[in-house]
């Protein structure tokens, strides 16, 4: 009886389907990496936000990351906003819309419907491709509207899908550099790896705090659990 | 002032002694058996949950705004603005999987102890309907945060209803009260979610209460306690609720808010199944997501809808077994024809049956999660079908088997001597 | 004698669980209590503004929204905080006695600069926002006004240092807002001069 409750309790984790089936790289992403953080906001702010916005996202609350108010004004605000605004975008959905065919989608809480492994692999899977009405095209989201924003850190590069025989293989994904970006691949990867994080912190804010919190709320309920077992104890002494 | 408490609390009994009554009626001299165990930890923590769900509720609707325009900001507002707000929000979510998970268990230990049989009819009734209406609370309040799986869960379960044969598409339509569902919709949701059904759940849980306070508890002997009384005219095998089972319960419910709180603070999306990641989108009535997956706590019934095949172009009788598939619920305890009621003298045929219900309502819950596709494809000689849609088919047939086969199973089944007291 | 221990250690426990328990609840209710703050969204909206006084000609008068209320900035002339000296024996606190001004403001003209004056554009009585009420207007006002403001709720009168004349309604005078000036001619309000 006690497994069964065990089984309801700690079901199996849902596994996000990729898109098209292209295999998802695991993020090496860390929350309580404040560089890292700083890094992927600097990335964000420069590559992100003119198109995208964060709109629920204060730049005031960066001081999360070990920024002071002055620094975020200083180095993060290009806009006439506030330190205490939220991080909107400049370009209107109307007008996105007739730019890219899709108004961009706010990136507010990305890191939460996408999930850091998906963001991840998708912003170093971009690749030229002439068809498409932007040049570029995407391995794990096929036919994207949006256009390779960090080309010029990644360098353009092309795709060739080899498809094998049985239905069952996954295709071969062949990679190739068509010209060099400002990084190197290793580069390129922690530029991504910051940004993931960053956009991961922007999803929930709040999580290193959750974490830090709960520790002190096992603890008090562990506390409570001994008073409340002993006097259990002492009163069911009489049932007999 | 030990004396003076005395004194004050003398003043008010002489001029309202019902408080004293009913503290005695209800706890201090309501003797309850001696040997409940581990599964009766439940109904006491689903009104705790119910208390949580209250509280973090109302502060909920104080930044929650409700909206179509405003709706899914006004959750990130509480979520990153708000000053605690992302703890309020999660102990709501995390509070609603979890008073489902009190609630299955709870009947669960119904089924294992053979709580619903007579003189308790009522009180499994009161119950079914605390069930049901929880439901309905569930549905609405997945509504509010406007996400994605929000209004395709609400487009699918309110187009569920235009499927019922005449009056359908007009019943359909007055109950989003709009085309699609929309603002008025939301608007609407939000009303019943926030005060008129949870003045129906509370009226229904003091009624379970009272109902269960005339009989008395059963116990998972399955004896009636009140049949051996000592010479003071309690029963033999009872315990005053209070002191007893509420110290009991006290380690209960602190042992039940640390599980709660490793989901708040660790695991508050609990791998998709509490919060899924879907509706971390903003609602789109134009773009539906390519997999729309209910709740857990809503996936056995789920599986069933999309396990019967439609008939005459309708979805109609998916959706009427689905419906009943928790109205059958009500029937139990006359669907039971055995002499004991515990599981503990009852036997094979039984203790495999429940087993089986078990298994089935697991499988047809996961199924609920996952697309069809998720096991693949049969052979040819089941015409290439889904192999995950004839094993909800199968579960589906074993749930039914399970209650219309009672009256036969439980009658034929061999049990085993009740004991004349309870045993520890 | 061993049912009397028995009731001593139980006591004990209930006492002891209680108390866990009540810190328990009591850090359970923090949260809830705690959301009433005011959210970052109102923070933000809160915030200090600035204000530009460079075009601010003498004797005009500027308002300027912070936290939902108005506020004055008012460039005094020479005749103005004359003027402000005359009537001190007028008002009911002519020292600023009355703690309604930062500690940089409590002076004869309630302000940091003698030219420039901040207040808080609302009465102290209920609430009302006076007017401006130039020397001019004795008419309106009396013979000895000397301008300044007038509550037009309940008739309340001010003199341009905002302190409030003596058988009015206002029981005290007008709020100074904490301010600094970041340039000669820029006035942070809602902030006080940073200590470091």
């Amino acid at each position: 009886m006690k497994k069964l409750l065990l089984a309801i309790v700690f079901l199996p984790a849902v596994a996000l389907a990729a898109e098209a089936g292209y295999r998802l790289d695991r993020a090496p992403i860390d929350p309580k990496d404040l560089v890292s953080l700083q890094a992927g906001a600097r990335t964000f702010v420069n590559y992100c936000l003119n198109c995208h916005g964060a709109e629920f996202m204060r730049y005031n609350r960066l001081t999360d990351l070990g920024l002071t108010e002055t620094q975020i004004r200083d180095n993060l605000i290009f806009t006439d906003a506030k330190v205490g605004d939220t991080m909107k975008v400049a370009l209107t959905a109307k007008d996105g819309k007739a730019m890219f065919g899709a108004a961009p989608p706010d990136l507010t809480v990305v890191g939460r419907s996408r999930g850091a492994d998906w963001l991840y692999t998708y912003l170093r899977s971009f690749y030229r491709d002439p068809k498409s009405p932007t040049g570029w095209n995407n391995a794990v989201f096929p036919e994207v509207a949006m256009p390779h924003a960090l080309w010029t850190l990644q360098g353009e590069r092309a795709l060739e899908v080899v498809s094998r025989d049985a239905q069952h293989a996954p295709p071969e994904y062949k990679w190739s550099q068509l010209s060099p970006g400002a990084e190197n691949a290793v580069q390129y990867d922690t530029t991504v790896r910051d940004l993931v994080n960053f956009l991961v912190y922007v999803g929930e804010p709040a999580a290193n705090d959750r974490k830090r919190i709960g520790i002190v709320v096992l603890f008090a309920l562990g506390v409570l659990f001994i008073f409340a077992y002993a006097l259990k104890k002492e009163y069911w002494k009489d049932v007999k | 002032m030990a004396s003076r408490l005395m004194a004050l609390w003398d003043w008010f009994d002489s001029r309202m002694p019902s408080v004293a009554e009913e503290f005695r009626k209800h706890l201090a001299e309501y003797y309850a058996p001696k040997n409940f165990n581990f599964w009766y930890f439940f109904g006491a923590l689903s009104i705790l949950v119910l208390a949580i769900q209250i509280v973090s509720g109302i502060f909920l609707t104080m930044n929650y705004k409700p909206d179509a325009a405003l709706a899914f900001g006004s959750v990130e507002y509480i979520m990153r603005d708000v000053p605690g707000g992302w703890v309020i929000r999660y102990i709501h979510s995390t509070g609603a999987s979890a008073f489902f998970l009190d609630v299955y268990l709870h009947m669960f230990r119904g089924l294992l102890y053979g709580s619903y049989k007579q003189p308790r009819e009522l009180i499994w009734i009161f119950g079914v309907l605390i069930y049901l209406t929880l439901m309905a609370e569930a549905f609405m309040g997945y509504l509010l945060p406007w996400g994605q799986m929000s209004y395709w869960g609400a487009q699918v379960i309110v187009n569920l209803f235009s499927s019922i044969p005449f009056i359908g598409p007009d019943l359909a339509l007055w109950i989003r009260g709009d085309y699609v569902v929309s603002d008025a919709t939301l608007n609407r949701f939000f009303a019943l979610h926030v005060i008129a059904i949870p003045l129906v759940l509370l009226g229904l849980v003091a009624a379970h209460i009272l109902a269960l306070h005339d009989v008395g508890s059963n116990n998972p002997d399955g004896i009636e306690i009140k049949k051996t009384k000592g010479p003071d005219g309690h029963p033999l095998d009872g315990i005053p609720f209070h002191p007893y089972y509420t110290v009991k319960d006290i380690v209960g419910a602190v042992v039940f808010l640390a599980l709660f709180s490793v989901v708040v603070f660790f695991v508050p999306e609990m791998g998709g199944y509490f919060l899924e990641y879907n509706n971390y989108v903003p609602a789109d009535p134009l773009k539906t997501p390519a997999h729309i997956a209910p709740l857990w706590y809503f996936t056995p019934y789920y599986s069933i809808l999309r396990a019967v095949p439609p008939l005459f172009n309708s979805v109609f009788p998916g959706v009427a077994m689905m419906g009943l598939s928790t109205l059958i619920l009500f029937f139990l305890p006359w669907l039971d024809r055995s002499p004991v009621k515990s599981i503990r003298y009852r036997g094979g045929l039984y203790k495999g049956a429940v087993a089986i219900f078990v298994l089935t309502f697991l499988v047809l819950g996961y199924l609920g999660t996952e697309p069809v596709t998720v096991w693949g494809q049969a052979g040819a000689w089941l015409g290439y079908a889904d192999r995950a849609t004839i094993a909800a088919r199968i579960c589906t047939l074993l749930y039914f088997a399970f209650f219309f086969l009672m009256p036969w199973y439980t009658a034929i089944d061999k049990t085993k001597p009740v004991p004349e007291r309870v045993t520890m | 004698m061993s049912e009397k221990k028995i009731d001593n250690t139980r006591r004990n426990l209930i006492v002891a669980t209680s108390a866990v328990a009540g810190a328990a609840g009591a850090g359970a209710a923090i949260p809830f209590a705690w959301s009433w703050w005011p959210s970052e969204r109102a923070k933000a909206a809160g915030a200090p503004v600035e204000a530009d006084i460079s075009n601010l000609a003498p004797g005009e008068l500027a308002v300027v929204e912070w936290r939902g209320k108005p506020v004055w900035i008012m460039r005094r002339t020479k005749e103005m905080l004359e003027a402000i000296k005359k009537v001190e024996d007028k008002v009911t606190d002519p020292k600023s006695e009355v703690p309604l001004q930062p500690e940089y403001a409590k002076n004869e003209y309630r302000s940091i600069k003698p030219e420039y004056l901040v207040l808080v554009g609302i009465c102290t009585h209920l609430g009302c926002s006076p007017q401006p009420k130039s020397s001019e207007a004795k008419g309106e006002m009396g013979a000895d006004w000397a301008g300044g403001f007038l509550c037009p709720c309940h008739g309340s009168k001010f003199d341009l240092a905002g302190r409030v004349y003596k058988g009015a309604p206002a029981p005290v005078n007008l709020e100074v807002p904490p301010h600094t000036y970041l340039s000669d001619g820029t006035i942070l309000i809602g902030e006080d001069k940073k200590g470091a």
